[in-house]
């Protein structure tokens, strides 16, 4: 056979190989099966709760695997820690909590997947998760319409708690984020310009990036250029090849780089090696110990907003950080942090609701008023967010050092 | 025009790293007909064979050229001795079964050797070590070269000018060749046609390997599924140079970063990725065979 026929009869079949390829990942991998079935509610009327016998099921969705594989390990070893201690203090009306996770591989319909496997097959009485925007948006429907209270810990894009009102968030969101590092840019760095890489296919980094760019224009300066890439790219050099050929009054003071820690990495060390002195700013998707790793010293003199230091000095965020070293051996990242706040203001909320039925949970996770979480006090407001303050870190020999806290104003 | 420039040099490197793993597909492809999905898992596996090797032998510790040589070593060893294993006991038993059995098979392969990566290194991204640090950025009038750029550059060159000669010019090319034209036949001449046919995957999975090494210094982020992406734009720039051809893969590979590149300098990096699969359909559209693959007449 010649290579002419060849080609033209390979390449459908080598097309259809590939949907093959794209569907074989469809399928949920499971880490914790429940144990025997559960309990006695099996009438799928979705208001109700499956909260009889003598454990509350609460379902996990996180990304233990994939390319953000620390978030969802971090939330996960957080909210274990949480639940361990509230079973240790006897736990929730007389109940014992029991989490079911499961992995989405980074993947938000995998989320969607698993969601709608907790709730219909698990019958969870809560949900905790996602960390990314993206899958949180995938799962909050899915939630919202059985009607199931969900706390995502660390989902910042403000679309996620719109979705409806059992959606719930224990963290600030993207609008305060994004205007954290224009007020920490033009106040504490002095900078009249800057440059924006986003990721185009992030909810999470869109959002950032336009609300970088509404507060740093309305303080006075001025955003020069924005390019984008995309999650899973790792080459960066023709975005950065269009930023520094801006020259004179152009040259951006900083690089605001809103991506998720495996990207920034390689941004940090392809724009160093192409001379750029300036900081680079981000969020809390840079919050892994892979940063670093990935990035090398690269990212010295950055900085980027938080939901938490461990330098924090408080009593009870140093109780928390020395519990998780007990049990995990390091000192927890972000993530942790609100991971555990999400899984304490859940059992907060269910011990102060007058019955474990979803709605009652959902009215008393609405209620939250100063809870004091390890990332600050939390008070849930009327659109279902948490107001909090930020942290500003700056990424020094592998280290995140703290550097300002800037309140919502 | 600096910034254009730039663009471009940019563009060479990313094409660059497209024709290292190129070269294998069209190779194996121009002497077997059959195209080997694996291959770019393949390339996965020697970046990470790179990766445990100057872990155990402690190579970052000591970057050079020694290293470099070192891990490479590993690599294409690695890879060599995992195309010969794929090919002996997956596509060897299905020799005689229609071709489209062997295609569905290298997919089967490539889906083992992704999700079994997962497994055994664990789906997270591993950070590959700098062994070998080319010196500093090279400036020519504003516009920057990274050495590594070069030497990725200078390596794929070097690779398909060797890989000519050893098809062309030397005897077990000229094997390799009577096995492309007919199983049958070559062995009717004396040829071993196994062994051949062997020796065939072992080079193109050593190539592979060498791909695996230069992608890990250049982009120092490997995980179970990089191949996945790469290897389909290889793919695409093995079948736009005319799938075969061993200077075609290295044209269609630098054609495509280049323009890969302009897509996201001048118009949206969105579309990249979309761009590499409608290149391939407009040039078989118009020269079915690729820029430069022969039009051979069916045998009769």
């Amino acid at each position: 056979m010649n290579s002419f026929t060849t080609v033209r009869n390979a390449l459908p079949s080598a097309f259809a190989a590939l949907a093959l390829l794209f569907s074989v990942g469809a399928c949920t991998k499971k880490t914790d099966a429940p144990t025997g079935t559960t309990s006695g509610t099996s009438d799928s009327s979705s208001a109700s709760t499956a909260a009889s016998g003598d454990e509350i099921l609460i379902g996990e969705v996180g990304s233990l695997t994939g390319s953000e594989a620390t978030f969802g390990t971090s939330t996960r070893d957080g909210i274990d820690l949480a639940i361990k201690q509230i079973n240790e203090g006897g736990g929730i009306k007389g109940k014992k909590l029991r989490v079911i996770v499961l992995d989405d591989q980074g993947k938000p319909e995998e989320a969607a997947i698993a969601v709608t496997k907790l709730i219909t097959q698990d019958k969870v009485s809560a949900i905790l998760g996602e960390v990314s925007s993206s899958r949180s948006l995938a799962m909050a429907p899915i939630a919202q319409s059985h009607k199931i209270p969900m706390i995502t810990p660390s989902s910042t894009n403000p679309k996620v708690t719109q979705i409806g009102d059992y959606i719930f968030r224990v963290c600030f969101i993207d609008p305060f984020q994004g205007s954290v590092m224009a007020k920490f840019a033009r106040n504490s760095l002095k900078a009249n310009t800057a440059a924006i890489l986003r990721d185009i296919k992030n909810d999470y980094s869109m959002g950032l990036a336009e609300f970088f760019n509404d507060t740093f224009t309305k303080m006075g300066g001025k955003v020069t250029v924005i390019q984008s890439y995309s999650a899973g790219d790792v080459d960066f050099k023709t975005q950065l090849s269009s930023i520094k050929a801006l020259t004179g009054a152009d040259k951006p003071d900083v690089i605001f780089v809103p991506g998720y820690y495996t990207e920034v990495g390689l941004i940090a060390r392809q724009a160093r090696s192409m001379g750029f002195k300036v900081p680079l700013l981000g969020g809390d998707g840079w919050d892994s110990e892979k940063l670093t790793e990935i990035g090398e010293n690269s990212l010295d003199g950055s900085y980027f907003s938080n939901h938490y230091s461990p330098d924090d000095k408080s009593p009870h965020v140093q109780k928390f950080i020395a519990d998780y070293k007990t049990v995990f051996n390091r000192i927890p990242d972000g993530l942790a942090a609100m991971g555990y706040d999400a899984a304490m203001v859940l059992a907060d909320a269910m011990k102060r609701a007058k019955t474990l039925a979803s709605e009652d949970v959902r009215a008393a996770i609405a209620e939250t008023k100063n809870y004091p979480g390890v990332t600050g006090n939390i008070t849930i407001n009327k659109d279902r967010d948490a107001e909090k303050p930020a942290v500003v870190l700056e990424v020094k020999d592998k280290r995140f050092i703290y550097k300002e806290t800037i309140n919502p104003s | 025009m600096v910034e254009f420039l730039q663009h471009v040099i940019n563009g060479l490197g990313l094409g660059s790293i497209y024709a290292l793993i190129a070269l294998g597909y069209t190779m194996v492809f121009g002497i077997l007909q059959l195209i080997n999905f694996a291959h770019s898992d393949v390339y996965m596996i020697g970046a990470f064979a790179g990766y445990y090797a100057s872990r155990y032998f402690g190579l970052a510790d000591s970057p050079g050229l020694l290293s470099l040589l070192i891990a490479l070593g590993c690599a294409m060893g690695a890879c060599g001795a995992l195309g010969f294993t794929i090919e002996r006991f997956a596509y060897r038993p299905l020799r005689k079964a229609p071709r489209i059995n062997v295609l569905i098979t290298a997919i089967g392969v490539s889906l083992l050797l992704e999700f079994g990566g997962q497994i055994v290194f664990g789906a997270d991204p591993k950070f590959f070590p700098t062994l070998y640090s080319a010196g500093n950025t090279l400036v020519f009038g504003g516009v920057q070269i990274e050495p590594i750029q070069l030497l990725v550059f200078v390596v794929s060159v070097l690779l398909m000018v060797a890989l000519r000669f050893i098809i062309f010019k030397t005897k077990a090319g000229r094997a390799m060749r009577a096995v492309s034209f007919s199983h049958t036949n070559a062995a009717l001449m004396g040829i071993p046609v196994d062994r051949t046919i062997s020796f065939t995957f072992i080079l193109g999975s050593a190539l592979a390997g060498a791909a695996g090494i230069l992608v890990g210094l250049t982009y120092p982020k490997i995980d179970p599924l990089m191949g996945v992406m790469f290897g389909l734009k290889a793919f695409v720039a093995a079948v736009v140079g005319g799938i075969g051809n061993v200077t075609g893969a290295v044209l269609g590979a630098l054609l495509m970063g280049v323009a890969e590149t302009m897509v996201i300098a001048y118009w949206a990096p969105t579309y990249r990725d979309a761009l590499a699969f409608s290149l391939l359909i407009l040039i078989l559209l118009f020269k079915p065979s690729g820029l430069l693959g022969s039009h051979r007449m069916e045998k009769v």
